[in-house]
């Protein structure tokens, strides 16, 4: 498909305190693909996507986006590139209602009040394209709602804005199975449009059905970042597990 | 935060059949009463708490003291009774706001006071010169605290208690051990012992009543109008309703002749309450309506995703002490007025605790996401009936420190016993 990757992430380095967590990793993300980012659990890719949406600046190593090198400090400074990210741990406030989450930190306001029907309608829109069940209304505070339903809020506070790329974190974690579909969906229609979309999973059914590409960190290391067409079902699992994969090699 | 609507498993299956059907559901004034019925049993008590005690502490001390408690006399008393303690319940909603405590907010009111005496009668400043630099003073010890909470990350509990110690030297220091400062400017003396023209006093009530009244049927209207969740018109205006009613029942009994003597004439608002009403309005707006109120909820509910959500936490967290402090210079100064001197012990003793207590009372949560401006209000009342309604019982003095400490632990332990209530009933 397209050439060059509007996320592009290279020799990047982490370290909590004296434990390294990312070596040296490089990353990409292009417009119009999904790329599946893998590994197994504590291999390092919560924390690549933290790096990415600035909740953990890394301590090394460069930051392209569009080509063009820049700091990401905060999650102000991702959300004005235009990257969402959908965290592992939902980060939504309780005590507050779905239209109240969905716009925070970017509340409408009409001068110095909020403008609430704007927000209100603009809310509805973005969950019935997300089609929940069971959600009563978009006043009620997240408290109130199941796992599943969180974990809706959190992927349509991602896609509600006018973004380059959208992060994933393991979304459909806590979702049904009508409901994990519907996600893969969203997620092929949003690289559709044009984005560039970051899944994780650990589910290779998943990532094969959505993704142009995969990432396979081992250890806090990138190990290979392939075409999907180009690898087997059993190649990624041995990347996932031993950092290495059999015959036919990866190609990059 | 979520106050009109329909949550309940019973609630929720009454309009399964669609996404979001109780934003489309026509509401009547039956399920919208389910559904509060529904609520308080989650736990979400809102005012509930506070003015069931309001009435049964106005019941009890009316029949303690029957033609006493309830004269027109004690009336005025009360209401200037619980302006100070209302204003600094206040600015400590906005800390309770964020799960944090700010026990200076007493002792900080105190030096605020005796900054503002002592300009006015050492150096004979003009009262608003006085009243600004009180503020200010205010402002920087609420600065200083905020510092070491939000960058430092000092637990505010120790933070505050240094200086609820160092405040009430400062105080000391400035007025002397065993001395007072007088104060008798006429304006400042006014706000707690001079009245509003008859007149304007039932102006303001009418044209505030109409206010909340237009406000509350506005919104209503859009929300129709675009199809979103609104409430029964029946409830928004039996709701204007009871708020007009208040104010109005409010105004009359201040409005009463209430002179000791027949040759004089004696009523009307104390000034200070326009004042406690202002800022109700002020904070309720601020706290309601606009970003920075919605980032404090925020940051008060999951501080770690209003911080993802790219709200400058540090910043809020600073500013909450700011408000608090400079609430508690404005509290300092009424309660100057009410006793026409500052002395070393001015907002010191039970003064904070009788404020949180306030804030509790009224609602606002102490484990931070919950509360609202108003809860000040009617938990101040609480806290000034009990205060007035024991001292016209003559209780000892240690009988009223235990009675006020079980009311605080009362409040907190239906704070804490709604929140496992509402965790139960996964809310
Ligand atoms: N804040 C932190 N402080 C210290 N160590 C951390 C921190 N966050 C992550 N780690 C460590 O970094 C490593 C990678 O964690 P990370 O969360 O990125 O894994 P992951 O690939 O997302 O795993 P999972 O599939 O379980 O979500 C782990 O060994 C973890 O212990
Ligand atoms: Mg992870």
């Amino acid at each position: 498909m397209s050439g060059t990757p509007v996320l592009d992430l290279r020799g990047i380095d982490k370290s909590f305190g004296s434990v390294k967590v990312l070596h040296d990793v490089a990353f990409s993300a292009y417009p119009g693909e999904v790329t599946a980012l893998v590994g197994d659990n504590g291999a390092g890719k919560t924390t690549l996507v933290k790096c990415i949406g600035g909740i953990h600046p890394p301590d090394r190593g460069e930051y392209r986006f569009e080509g063009a090198r820049v700091r990401v400090g905060s999650p102000r400074d991702a959300a004005a590139l235009g990257i969402e990210v959908v965290h592992q741990d939902l980060a939504l406030c309780e005590n507050l209602d779905i239209v109240q989450n969905l716009f925070l930190g970017r509340e409408r306001r009409r001068g110095l009040v909020l403008d609430e029907t704007a927000m209100e309608e603009m809310a509805h829109r973005a969950l019935s394209g997300l089609a929940v069940r069971t959600m009563g209304s978009v006043r009620q505070p997240i408290s109130t709602l199941s796992g599943g339903q969180r974990q809706t809020v959190a992927i349509a506070r991602a896609v509600l804005w006018d973004s380059r790329v959208v992060v994933l974190d393991e979304p459909a974690a806590a979702l049904g199975v009508a409901q994990t579909q519907q996600v893969l969906e969203i997620v092929r229609r949003l690289a559709d449009n044009g984005l560039a979309v970051v899944l994780i999973s650990h589910n290779m059914n998943d990532v094969f059905a959505v993704s142009d590409r995969i990432a396979a960190l081992y250890l806090g290391r990138m190990v290979a970042q392939v075409r999907t067409a180009d690898v087997t079902h059993r190649q990624v699992v041995e990347l996932i597990t031993s950092g290495v994969a059999g015959e036919p090699g990866p190609r990059r | 935060m979520s106050t009109d609507i329909p949550e309940s498993k019973e609630a929720a299956m009454r309009m399964a059949d669609s996404d979001f059907a109780a934003d489309r559901r026509e509401h009547d004034v039956r399920s919208a009463l389910l559904d509060y019925r529904d609520r308080i049993r989650a736990g979400e008590l809102g005012a509930l708490p506070a003015i069931l005690g309001l009435v049964s502490l106005v019941v009890l001390f009316t029949a303690l003291k029957p033609g006493t408690f309830l004269s027109k006399g004690n009336i005025a008393n009360l209401s200037t009774q619980a302006l100070p303690i209302t204003i600094l319940a206040m600015g400590l909603v906005f800390v309770l706001l964020l799960g944090e405590i700010d026990l200076s907010a007493g002792v900080a009111s105190g030096v605020c006071a005796a900054v503002m005496a002592k300009l006015i009668v050492d150096s004979g400043q003009p009262w608003y010169v006085a009243v600004i630099s009180a503020v200010a003073i205010g402002i920087v010890i609420g600065t200083a605290v905020g510092w070491l909470v939000a960058v430092v990350r000092i637990p505010s509990f120790v933070v505050t208690l240094a200086f609820f110690l160092g405040l009430q030297g400062v105080t000391l220091r400035m007025i002397g051990d065993g001395g007072t400062v007088p104060v008798r400017d006429d304006v400042i003396v006014a706000l707690a012992n001079k009245n509003m023209p008859i007149w304007l006093g039932w102006t303001l009530a009418a044209a505030c009543a109409a206010a909340y009244a237009a406000t509350q049927l506005l919104r209503w209207r859009r929300q129709r109008v675009r199809h979103l969740h609104s409430r029964p018109v029946e409830l928004v205006a039996a709701q204007s309703a009871v708020v007009a009613a208040a104010l109005l029942a409010g105004t009359y009994l201040l409005s009463l002749d209430r002179a000791p003597s027949p040759l004089i004439t004696l009523g009307g608002v104390p000034w200070g309450v326009p004042l406690v009403g202002a800022l109700l309005v002020g904070c309720t707006f601020v706290l309601g309506r606009t970003s920075y109120g919605r980032h404090v909820y925020a940051v008060g509910g999951n501080a770690e995703a209003a911080r993802r959500a790219g709200i400058n936490v540090t910043r809020i967290r600073v500013s909450v002490f700011m408000i608090a402090s400079a609430f508690a210079a404005v509290s300092g100064i009424v309660a100057a007025s009410r006793l026409n001197s500052v002395t070393p012990d001015s907002g010191g003793g039970n003064t904070l605790l009788y404020a949180v207590g306030a804030a509790v009372i009224g609602g606002t949560s102490l484990f931070g996401g919950r509360g609202k401006a108003r809860d000040a209000v009617l938990g101040g009342l609480v806290i000034a009936i009990i205060e007035n309604g024991l001292g016209l019982l003559g209780t000892k003095a240690y009988l009223s420190f235990l009675i006020t400490g079980v009311v605080l632990l009362l409040a907190a332990s239906i704070d804490a016993l709604a929140r496992r209530r509402r965790s139960s009933a996964g809310r």
